[in-house]
């Protein structure tokens, strides 16, 4: 089931590859070779959601972004 | 720098103060906690008077605001020792820059610290971990837990991430050792230059002969194609060399000691390991090895919580403390293997926040998994209250730790 009301951004110019958004949220960011932050699901379900909120609320950068 | 008194006060508290305990705050920093606010006036040293955040979301805010500047070349940087001095001249490494020059240096070493690349390591830390085990078993008991198997095995880790011969271990364990405990500024900046001197020289035989690991990796990339000085790679594997092992050698010890000193939660985790990757989220909170990494001065006048940090002054954020802000962890000073911890500030946060975390988190899994499992009668062999702790004004944690099983 999807939650249309989230939806979650990366600014890779601003990321700094600390990597707490994939060590929290594995579904829905991964990191590139270059190490920084790709989203994998955007706009995700209602499993996914709470740990996106808290990788949003992890990210040192600001990079990640959760739009509600 | 100028500071104008206008109305005569006592001088405020010397800051940093000394741990009694490995996973205690300092009475002082117990006492500006307990006064409430979460900015306190202290006297550096040198004499200087610089703000120190003991509040949480104080902290994650000033961290995370581009005017705080982290240019330790600037006269404004505050020292909190001596041996701060020793660290200002040379070729900063990407830790004491600012955007957007931090940024360049710091995505040059990213890859190599992945989540994905970190797992990758999960099989020869482990073989590393016992390989030093069977070493300190076989010899023991008792043993020096410090210099048989905490400082030794994020030493290899590292040295295999890098591309580092470990054989050279003796000279730059020492050479690190004196980097961050020297007592002046002269000790500090000729073990700089000695590790500068020998990370220079792989460095230079990387350009003629590929060499495997970080290092090989950014002279390749970095060196060779001309977007980075010679200089700019020394600075980074000395930055990367010394945090990859001095912080995870501490962080074993002090955590050794405090799940020995807190048998319930140490039964609770060895009851059910899944508590495990929590567990060391609340060791990195509890024990805050690394709190004076969080020195900035203001480059703009900022107004936060009712007070005016103006542009020159120091900040010194104290993830120790930060860490126990009771709006934020409930009953902070309690040791709990299940909390949520993750939103620590022990890593720091903002732009500098630390490159090897996840690097951290993993040995620390295997190296407590291992080594509790290993010996579950493992103890210590003196009393806490006989260790001889580090001061205070660098990483927390002790340089010997004698234990038995």
């Amino acid at each position: 089931m999807k939650r249309a009301t989230m939806r979650v951004t990366a600014d890779r110019d601003i990321c700094v590859g600390a990597g707490m958004c994939v060590l929290t949220a594995p579904e829905v960011f991964d990191q590139d070779d270059d190490g920084l932050v790709t989203v994998l699901v955007s706009e995700p379900d209602d499993d996914a959601a709470p740990a996106a909120l808290e990788a949003g609320t992890l990210c040192p950068s600001g990079a990640v972004r959760i739009i509600e | 720098m100028t500071e104008t008194v206008t109305t005569p006060q006592p001088e405020p508290p010397a800051f940093p103060s000394d741990r009694t305990c490995p996973y205690r705050l300092p009475d002082q920093y117990n006492r500006l906690r307990d006064e409430g606010g979460s900015l306190h006036r202290v006297t550096l040293y040198d004499g200087r008077q610089a703000w120190l955040v003991t509040g949480y979301e104080t902290a994650r805010a000033l961290l995370a605001d581009p005017r705080m500047s982290s240019d330790r070349r600037n006269a404004d940087f505050p020292a909190t020792s001596p041996r701060t001095d020793g660290l200002r001249d040379g070729e900063p490494a990407f830790i004491g820059l600012d955007p957007p020059e931090h940024g360049v240096r710091r995505r040059m070493a990213i890859q190599g610290f992945t989540v994905r690349r970190i797992k990758e390591m999960r099989s020869d830390i482990e073989r590393i971990v016992h390989r030093f085990l069977d070493e300190m078993i076989a010899s023991g008991p008792p043993a020096d837990l410090v210099s048989q198997f905490a400082l030794p095995v994020p030493s290899m880790v590292i040295c295999q991430l890098l591309g580092v011969p470990y054989a050279d271990h003796d000279f730059f364990q020492d050479a690190s050792r004196r980097l961050i405990q020297s007592e002046d500024a002269a000790g500090t900046r000729a073990a700089r230059k000695e590790l500068e001197s020998y990370l220079d020289g792989l460095i230079v035989s990387a350009q003629r002969e590929p060499r495997q690991g970080l290092l090989g990796t950014m002279v390749a990339e970095q060196l060779t194609q001309g977007r980075a000085r010679r200089e700019e790679l020394v600075s980074t594997a000395l930055l990367l060399l010394v945090a990859g092992h001095e912080t995870t050698a501490s962080m074993t010890s002090l955590s050794v000691i405090t799940l020995l000193e807190h048998p319930d939660q140490h039964a609770a985790l060895r009851a059910d390991p899944s508590l495990l990757p929590g567990a060391v989220e609340e060791l990195l909170r509890y024990l805050a090895i690394a709190d004076l990494a969080g020195g900035r001065f203001a480059t703009d006048d900022i107004e936060i919580d009712g007070h005016l940090i103006r542009a020159g002054e120091a900040v010194i954020v104290t993830n120790s403390v930060a860490n126990r802000d009771s709006s934020v962890f409930e009953d902070p000073d309690a040791f709990d293997v299940r909390r949520a911890a993750r939103h620590h500030l022990s890593f720091g946060y903002g732009v500098h926040q630390c490159l090897g975390q996840n690097l951290a988190r993993l040995e620390l899994e295997i190296i407590l998994a291992a080594l509790f499992d290993r010996l579950p009668t493992l103890r210590l062999a003196v009393p806490v209250e006989r260790l001889t702790l580090r001061p205070g004004t660098t990483i927390q944690g002790v340089n010997e730790l004698p234990v038995t099983w």
